[in-house]
């Protein structure tokens, strides 16, 4: 067990935990976008940065990728994390002025009209997608293209990815909800990636659930659940 | 490129995920550019997905995923080249190949790119054919380039 403080109150913790998780089990409220519990932290939004006092030095960082450490401080509301803060929000509602959850930040934070120029994103390139797709999923169907300002997620060509097994956990843990997927009797469409599959029937009620590729891949990369198991739709199993 | 040829490279770097840069390098050796069947090629033989492999050859500047001619001409706009007449130069480039930046003329000869620097401030303003470095060039000069060029391939 590791104990540390946050806000002056002591928590404990294990090993290898991140001190955002952390604060977050401990009921301490510290705004993240990019930070998702089954994933590998990734620092890419700054909004959970936090003030870490450790020995006398004391710093100013992100607290989704900072390993838990015995007696350190962390201050979650200082003037600095606030102004810190209020920056990362100013740029994002820039980047993205017509998402509702940076604009909830925004005013939450009281950050008005951006300084900068207004563009109409609705991606924040935090990369849960790609890392959803990459660690939990296994299928890589969408990554990172480009660089610098013309950065962007898409599959290889940027349209209709061969992998993609239209299972959409992109759009599940997509924050800014731009990853759409539409269902309609038979078919499953994820629009951002323009990937269309046609879905199973359920052997039992008849209705369609999911796409057969996402069933088929599912059937190979589990063990011991029996064939028939990915016949039926959840409420009938 | 024929697949024979990738296989070659791939079995040079006995298929080895980490080589991806060095096999993209030599794979655009030949044709300047990497094709989309190459890269799912190399993507099944590795194997590895599809995407990491467009995710590498989108970022670095250095690869291509459209056709570029049998020569890239490079313009250099970094400061020193700039004050020295790079823009006109350009211009100029463009004019005589009817082209613009990132574009390929319809023989496929040329391409026309433009570079922030070649580290050869002194010689600025450059224009880099291929392989081959030209020093000081002038807008008058960029003809007289473009014609020897034409020549050579035409051998």
């Amino acid at each position: 067990m590791i104990k540390f403080t946050i806000d002056g109150i002591e928590v404990e913790a294990e090993e290898g935990q991140n001190v955002l998780q952390v604060a977050l089990d401990n009921g301490f409220d510290i705004p993240h976008l990019c930070y998702h519990e089954a994933l590998e932290p990734y620092g890419a939004c700054r909004l959970c940065q936090v003030e870490i006092t450790r020995g006398n030095r004391t710093r100013l960082t992100t607290s989704c990728n900072y390993p838990v450490q015995e007696g350190i401080k962390v201050q979650t509301k200082t003037e600095k994390v606030i102004r810190a803060r209020k920056l990362v929000i100013e740029l994002l509602l820039a980047r993205s002025p017509n998402v509702p959850v940076i604009k909830e930040l925004a005013e939450e934070y009281s950050v008005g009209t951006p300084r900068f120029s207004l563009d109409n994103d609705d991606c924040i390139l935090c990369g849960l997608c790609e890392r959803v797709c990459r660690e939990v999923v296994g299928v890589e169907a969408i990554s990172f293209l480009g660089r610098g300002s013309s950065r962007k997620v898409g599959p290889p060509l940027e349209i209709n990815p061969q992998t993609c097994i239209a299972c959409g956990a992109c759009a599940y843990v997509c924050p800014t909800n731009c990853i759409k997927v539409e269902e309609n009797e038979n078919e499953r469409t994820i629009v951002r990636w323009g990937r269309t599959l046609p879905m199973k029937k359920c052997k039992v009620c008849g209705r369609s659930f999911a796409p057969w590729f996402q069933l088929d891949y599912f059937g190979k990369i589990t063990e011991g659940i029996p064939k028939d198991f990915w016949d039926k739709c959840p409420d009938c199993r | 490129m024929s697949l024979k040829g990738i296989d070659q490279i791939l079995k040079k770097f006995e298929y080895r995920e980490s080589a991806i840069i060095a096999i993209l390098q030599e794979v655009q050796e030949k044709q300047n550019y990497l094709p989309e069947k190459d890269l799912e090629y190399i993507s099944e033989k590795l194997p590895i997905p599809l995407t990491r492999i467009y995710r590498i050859a989108s970022f670095y500047n250095a690869f291509s995923l459209k056709p570029r001619g049998k020569h890239i001409i490079s313009v250099c706009l970094g400061t020193a080249c700039h004050v020295r007449g790079a823009p006109m130069v350009l211009d100029r480039l463009k004019l005589e190949l009817g082209i613009d930046i990132g574009e390929m003329t319809e023989d496929g000869l040329f391409s026309l790119e433009t570079v922030n620097c070649l580290g050869a401030c002194a010689m600025g303003p450059i224009v880099v054919f291929g392989k081959e470095y030209h020093g000081q060039m002038t807008p008058a000069r960029v003809e007289s380039a473009i014609k020897k060029y034409k020549k050579t391939s035409k051998e």
